[in-house]
């Protein structure tokens, strides 16, 4: 039991030195790339103008000092000022547009659930059947389009040409608006979880207990829904938390191409713009995400599966 | 040369495999015995062939303009269409073949580069080595990649496009040259070695355990020669079959940072820039969005075909 709070104790605070790591990684990269947040407009800013901007908000200070500086702040909870919008700091950025993201990403990774745990299962039960073969195909389909494929051609057959749905925009996950992203995020992972849900599958099935519960004469079913189906959801639970990550992260193009008023999509307006803090407030939330499930996909599966917990 | 073979990666689960000369003739005749692989592989080969030798005589350039036809459908004169600045789409197609193909490639051969050493070293020696390594790949696998890799692309595009000096001047200059691929190959391949490194340490540590390794040791070989000569043949199977399957992750990489503009620079035609122009007009053009649309899907769709039929042929123990 020690030996099992001391493992935990250390995977928790090995959080810490990673999110270090991406805090300084992207940190020195976004400071060593060439052109400032205030050189983007038309007009190039007068000297004295940016001389006073840069003092303002601490471009001037030495980068080692900016970098403690920065992370100083960062550990009080303030990410600072947005450069490109500067009446609105980082926070309430993230707090407006993180949630249309999650939102998107949960919806997204229910859908791929429902889609791609059943595709999965039917494969295995239906081993080498044309069923099988579709499910797989099906699956390596998902896996080799990406989502801005998706979700534009999504638009140009159900909305530009079917008129079913909206051309883009979002209205919160019960508008008809959310259909489209949340279908083409959610083929990715579909396709992924399909294809761990059906090697998972055959492997339990193929397993001695699945044959003696057979051998007992339990109904087909019973033994699929009781005994292997139990045992085969395990390692794909683990699957499922590492991909939850991908699609609440993931979500940039969906969003660009649709125009949902996600973080994917200030992320990407950030990069073009030099907006520093933006760019690191959202890889460290970004950071954070990835880490803290992975985090607690390790932790979960020892207690879902004692035979793990060493 | 009767060693043995053992993959205990992810990729080709666990199962010890004999190895015998006929390891890799077997292996060949399990993959024809597979159409999906079989077929994706002659696609492959096919579009191989078409992106060498069809800019050669074609009669259009990729960055040639034809104010005249400008977002036309498929014709005689154009098989495909033009897209918004009048050129040939069909062109501007096989010639993005040729960069996500090179992609795909070069990218895999940096990839292999650094994981394969990084992750002999780490299963060799073990130790500090290994930690220091393994600690590493760790933090790196938290990062979102995609996340990482537009931040180092957007490091590489400022850079070069900033009149660098010094060690970077050269590359720069390589990059402008070849229309911003050599900026894609360092993004893409110092963060796509965390699998490969994964896989070959895994099978090194089991590996330097065996029978040949200690033997090897025994008659005074140097650590560098057991790693390179005997432990690394014999990961082999698993690191084809990673690189396979890693190839059709660089091309949708490339596709990606080009989609968003930080990836080759125009008017160097990419199949992900290429999308990412006609989505402002597909309403009215679809065709400049479906063609490399499809054309891309179905390059990494063959890929994921041959990868997998590669891991199943290789794998002759796994259950089918």
């Amino acid at each position: 039991m020690n030996n099992r709070s001391g493992y935990i104790i250390r995977r928790v605070l090995f959080l810490f030195p990673t999110l270090f790591v991406v805090y300084t990684l992207t940190f020195f990269l976004i400071h060593a790339t060439p052109g400032g947040p205030w050189s983007q407009g038309e007009k190039p800013v007068p000297p004295i103008v940016l001389k006073h901007l840069n003092e303002a908000y601490g471009l001037d200070k030495p980068v080692w000092q900016q970098y403690v500086d920065y992370l100083w702040n960062i550990l009080h909870g303030d990410f600072g000022p947005s450069f490109s919008s500067r009446s609105q700091s980082v926070t309430d950025i993230m707090r407006e547009t993180f949630p249309v993201s999650l939102q998107l990403g949960l919806l997204a990774m229910l859908i791929a659930l429902g889609v791609g745990l059943p595709l999965g299962i039917l494969g295995a039960l239906k081993h080498n059947s044309f069923l099988d073969y579709l499910s797989g195909f099906v699956a390596v389909l998902g896996i080799s389009t990406p989502a801005y494929v998706t979700v534009s051609l999504m638009v140009l057959i159900f909305a530009n040409t079917l008129h079913l749905v909206p051309t883009g925009g979002w209205d919160g996950i019960w508008s008809t608006k959310a259909l489209i992203p949340a279908i083409a995020l959610a083929l990715y992972p579909a396709a992924v979880l399909a294809r761990y849900m059906r090697s998972s599958m055959l492997e339990v099935l193929s397993a001695d207990y699945i044959r003696t519960a057979r051998a007992k004469g339990m109904s087909s079913w019973t033994v699929i829904v009781t005994h292997a189906l139990r045992n085969a959801l395990l390692p794909v639970l683990t699957v499922a938390g590492i991909v939850l990550a991908d699609v609440i992260t993931g979500s940039f193009f969906v969003e660009t191409v649709y125009q949902v008023p996600g973080i994917g999509r200030y992320f990407v307006d950030s990069i073009t713009k030099h907006d520093y803090p933006v760019i690191l407030g959202t890889v460290l939330l970004y950071g954070a995400v990835v880490a803290v499930m992975n985090l607690i996909v390790d932790l979960l599966y020892p207690m879902l599966d004692p035979r793990m917990s060493n | 040369m009767a060693t043995a073979v053992l993959t205990d990666s992810r990729l080709l689960r666990d199962s010890a495999v004999k190895k015998s000369d006929g390891f890799w003739i077997g292996a060949l005749h399990r993959m024809r015995r597979n159409r999906l692989a079989m077929a994706s592989a002659i696609f492959l080969i096919a579009l191989v062939l078409v992106a060498i030798f069809v800019p050669v005589f074609y009669r259009y350039t990729y960055a040639q303009q034809d104010y005249s036809a400008v977002t036309q459908g498929p014709s005689l004169t154009h098989p495909m269409g033009t897209d918004q600045l009048g050129r040939d789409i069909m062109i501007r197609l096989i010639f993005g073949a040729r960069i996500s193909l090179t992609v795909g490639i070069v990218v895999q051969t940096v990839i292999m580069l650094i994981g394969v050493p990084a992750g002999l070293i780490a299963g060799y020696f073990g130790g500090k080595f290994d930690t220091a390594i393994m600690r590493t790949v760790d933090v790196l696998y938290a990062i979102p990649s995609l996340l990482f890799v537009i931040i180092i692309m957007t490091f590489l595009r400022g850079t070069f496009s900033g009149k660098p000096t010094g060690i970077w001047s050269g590359v720069a200059q390589l990059d402008d040259r070849t229309g911003g691929l050599v900026g894609v190959y360092i993004g893409l391949g110092i963060i796509g070695w965390l699998t490969v490194c994964r896989i070959v340490r895994a099978n090194t540590l089991s590996l330097k355990e065996r029978e040949f390794a200690e033997a090897a040791r025994a008659l005074g070989a140097t650590s560098g020669r057991i790693m390179f000569r005997h432990l690394l043949p014999n990961t082999v199977a698993p690191i084809v079959v990673a690189a396979t399957l890693g190839i059709p992750l660089a091309i949708l990489a490339e596709a990606g940072i080009s989609f968003l503009g930080l990836g080759v620079i125009p008017p160097m035609p990419s199949w992900g820039l290429m999308i990412s122009e006609s989505i402002p007009s597909m309403r009215a053009h679809p065709h400049t969005l479906i063609f490399p649309a499809v054309l891309l899907s179905l390059t990494v769709l063959a890929f994921n075909f041959l990868g997998d039929g590669l891991r199943d042929a290789l794998d002759p123990w796994m259950k089918r």
